[in-house]
């Protein structure tokens, strides 16, 4: 090239500047643990299918919600949601409404007639589940899917357990479980209504099965000993709930006593106000000692249920029951005062937890029962091999979501354990807490309330108390999630680079660096919203 | 009207892509085929603003003008970061000629296109606050008043930061610099004006002048393209931190700008013809100190005996923007 006077060199580009080896610490990507998904007993990826909600694609939303989770409409509606308790944008405002939108995508899927994707080809093996609850149902949708056939025994005459014997219509209306059970059903799982297992190994050998899991539930109600004459009539809450389901429905009386401070104490409490009684719960502590959730003891008392707190039954007579007020001692325990009260009743209804019908166990070679629970490893196998179990019939939180998990992580190690392997879960990642993330760039949004049915239907019908959200909020409130830990493609490190060394892939493929422009000044990783880069050391 | 933030989808626009955006709802940066007119390799510190700034408002005028676009540089970190001889980062026609005559030198391409009929070409100059505050003054004062048809951008990093960090008359009061060392009785930069050429150009009613941050990407980016669609002088005067200058981690950069603007230490707002036509609110209002603290230049205001009445001093200016140019929205948040 001919050069102008005095000029010795070609004009040339900065890129033969190799800038990266300024750097002394290098940014890196990664994926954190979104608190939600840590929080859930279900272990869904939250933050995964909130990601494709934000987008409208409901459908890839709720097929990556069913990859953990087969019953998103039933867990919309029954959920306790810790994720949202775990929520980091509950430090900011308020946390993600993930229980109303997973409600949503549930309700969705229905609506749409959405079917599970194809099981992987058979593996010709055989599993027994013996009980058709949350945990076996959901045992039974992970193992069809990775190509076990699978025979449900159900000793009751519907599917469901304690999802249909258990929480009542108005917070979880039949037609929604139905359908999500049909759905499993349509997969090939075969379902044995009125099947009582009395044997299990007997069962086992003669149904060729290669091996079983256990989730009976807990389904018989606690008792405890009220001296009360022959008129009086006690009956426990798990079989009052149980005979709503059926043709006879619980014949109480009009003034009803619930004895206990649980979820299932306030559930029959509100189911007796639907059915024109007037029911009052007794319960030997105070309202935040109380195991009922909040929520739902708040519900009941705008529904007017009556509570008397530090109370508990001395007696009950013809008509009427004699309780003692209760005082807390120091430690926080009951301790009676000897001040008696009456009160009317027709009834008192037992509220007062759940034992297992263990009877298809005896005889089980290695089985060991402790508090009225089998005992599991952590890979959900009893002591006998191939005989597995979960839900409320092993030691754990009895709620449908802990269930649901426990069906999951016992299909994996079932799969496994037929394969002659053992299952080794991925490590975990480390948690998206909230100071990793740079909340500056979340728009301000409140939380969207759920419609709530009034009182008056509330208190005379069976109707559905919780409304869900349509459309539009449901995208609002997807929206609202930041991401935690998890890069959803905003661009920042692309656009606050000052060396242009991020390379953006393209929608879907997310980013990479040019470490050899890179100078490690950080900025990317300072102003990530959702903390997925950081920094690490250069070896120098 | 000026910049409306879209304040919803998730992050709304205060990043800088959004993938629940419309593509034309969609900032140049997020873009990859932006121009990168200031490519990889340029020797600028880590964590620079200016280099970022640059790049913000180049590509935007790039776009804006379908890529056909001059620039004149002042003398500065700009020019020296990016075109020590015989390479060059710029992927434009880009000239340098004196620290002092970038205006001039604009005025002239400017003049020249004109001639040749050239009318889909546009020009633009830029320098630091030194080229442009100091030592370009008159050149631009001059562009200014005939208005030619240039865009000029300032990128202000308040002080000489390429020769060793000297004052300016765009460097805070109190600030400590290599002359203006915290020293004596008023220790740091004199209290006083300083050179708000914001406002001075605006004194020339010139078609537009807006000011501008890297912390808010699609704020700059909608003034250049705004500035861009005018014709005659217009000013554009972007905050960049210095992380060298003014005593910050790297990483801070655009915390620092974000901070500012909060603050009210730099307001950030648009003028059309002399007037301002819209401002940039603040969005969580917060104390100077929050911006002043992480800056080492200010360390001083902070020891064992902070300076009160200083801080005072400096919160006082940031009042005054936010009751000069109303950065609270009616709320008063």
């Amino acid at each position: 090239m001919e050069k102008p006077f005095a000029i010795t060199l070609k004009p040339g580009s900065s890129l033969t500047n190799l800038t990266g080896t300024w750097r002394t610490a290098r940014p890196e990507y990664l994926d954190r643990l979104p608190p939600c998904n840590n929080a859930c007993p279900a272990g869904e990826n939250i933050q995964g299918w909130l990601f494709h909600a934000e987008s409208g694609d409901y459908e890839q939303a709720w097929r990556v919600l069913v990859e953990n989770n087969p019953l998103p409409a039933v867990m919309g509606r029954v959920c306790y949601h810790p994720c949202e308790s775990a929520c980091n944008r509950a430090q900011l405002d308020e946390a993600v409404g993930i229980n109303s939108v997973e409600r949503f995508l549930g309700d969705e899927a229905i609506k749409r007639g959405w079917k599970f994707a194809a099981s992987a080809a058979s593996t010709g093996k055989k599993v027994l589940v013996v009980g058709a609850g949350p945990s076996g149902l959901s045992a039974a949708y992970h193992l069809a899917r990775m190509g076990h056939r699978v025979e449900i025994h159900e000793a009751g005459p519907l599917a469901g357990g304690m999802m249909r014997f258990g929480i009542p219509k108005y917070r979880l209306p039949r037609e929604v479980l139905d359908a999500e059970v049909q759905r499993i059903l349509d997969m090939g799982v075969v379902l044995k209504l009125n099947t009582k297992i009395e044997n299990i190994e007997a069962s086992l050998r003669a149904g060729g099965f290669d091996a079983a899991f256990l989730a009976v539930g807990a389904h018989i109600g606690k008792r405890t000993y009220i001296p009360a004459g022959d008129a009086t009539r006690i009956v426990d809450a798990v079989s009052v709930l149980r005979s709503m389901e059926g043709e006879d429905k619980p014949m109480l009386g009009r003034r009803v006593v619930v004895y206990g401070g649980g979820n299932t104490a306030v559930d029959v409490a509100r189911t007796v106000k639907r059915m024109g009684g007037e029911p009052i719960i007794v319960y030997r502590r105070t309202r935040d000692k109380a195991p009922a959730h909040d929520f739902e003891i708040e519900e009941a008392l705008q529904e007017g249920v009556m509570i008397k707190w530090l109370s508990t039954i001395k007696q009950a007579g013809e008509g009427e029951i004699m309780v003692e007020k209760m005082a807390l001692d120091e430690a926080g325990y009951p301790q009676p005062t000897g001040e008696f009260e009456t009160l009317a009743a027709d009834s008192v209804v037992l509220a007062l937890g759940q034992d297992v019908d263990l009877s298809l166990l005896e005889g089980v070679a290695g089985l060991e029962v402790k508090n009225g629970v089998v005992q599991v490893c952590t890979n959900m196998m009893t002591g006998h091999p191939g005989i597995f179990a979960g839900g409320d019939m092993v030691p754990s939180e009895r709620t449908v979501t802990v269930a649901v998990g426990h069906g999951k992580k016992a299909a994996r190690h079932i799969d496994a354990w037929l394969r002659g392997e053992t299952y080794a879960p991925p490590p975990k990642h480390e948690l998206a807490e909230f100071g990793k993330l740079n909340t500056w760039y979340y728009s301000d949004a409140h939380k969207t309330v759920r419609p709530m049915l009034d009182l008056l239907r509330r208190k005379t019908s069976f109707d559905e108390v919780q409304g869900g959200l349509d459309e539009n909020n449901a995208l609002f409130e997807a929206r609202r999630c930041l991401s935690c830990g998890n890069c959803f493609e905003c661009d920042n490190c692309y656009g606050v680079c000052p060396d242009n060394a991020v390379i953006k892939l393209g929608p879907g493929k997310r980013f990479e660096f040019n470490y050899d422009y890179c100078k490690g000044c950080g900025l990317c990783v300072a102003e990530c919203p959702c903390g997925a880069i950081k920094m690490v050391a250069e070896d120098i | 009207m000026s910049f409306q933030p879209v304040k919803f989808y998730q992050t709304g626009t205060f990043t800088v892509g959004n993938r629940l955006l419309a593509p034309d709802e969609r900032s140049v940066q997020a873009n990859q085929q932006r121009s990168n007119a200031i490519n990889s390799g340029h020797r600028a510190c880590q964590g620079c603003g200016e280099a970022l700034g640059a790049r913000y408002a180049i590509d935007a005028a790039m776009a804006a003008s379908g890529g056909k676009l001059i620039a004149a540089n002042a003398t500065g970190c700009l020019e020296v970061f990016s075109t020590p001889y015989p390479e060059s980062s710029w992927q434009l026609p880009w000239i340098h000629s004196l620290f002092g005559n970038a205006a001039a030198v604009a005025t002239g391409i400017a003049a020249a296109l004109k001639v040749k009929g050239r009318q889909d070409v546009r020009v633009v100059a830029q320098g630091g606050d030194g080229g442009t505050t100091d030592i370009g003054f008159g050149c631009l004062s001059g562009m200014f008043e005939r208005n030619d048809d240039v865009l000029y951008i300032c990128y202000d990093n308040q002080g000489y930061m390429n020769t060793g960090v000297q004052r300016s008359s765009a460097t805070p009061p109190a600030a400590r610099t290599a002359t203006t060392m915290p020293l004596g009785p008023e220790p740091g930069n004199v209290f006083g004006q300083g050179k708000n050429v914001p406002e001075i150009a605006m004194a020339h009613g010139i078609p537009y002048v807006a000011t501008a941050t890297v912390a808010d990407l699609r704020d700059l980016e909608y003034k250049v393209n705004k500035a861009m669609s005018l014709h005659g002088a217009r000013y554009l005067h972007v905050f960049v931190p210095c992380p060298l200058g003014w005593g910050t981690a790297s990483h801070d950069t655009i915390r620092m700008a974000r901070l500012a603007k909060e603050t009210g230490m730099f307001p950030v707002f648009e003028a059309e013809h002399g007037e301002v036509t819209g401002v940039l609110k603040i969005r969580h209002r917060l104390p100077v100190e929050e911006y002043l603290k992480p800056q080492r230049r200010f360390a001083h205001l902070f020891g064992k005996q902070p300076h009160h009445e200083t801080i005072a001093r400096l919160q006082a200016i940031a009042d005054r923007n936010i009751r000069k140019y109303g950065l609270l929205d009616e709320e008063g948040k």
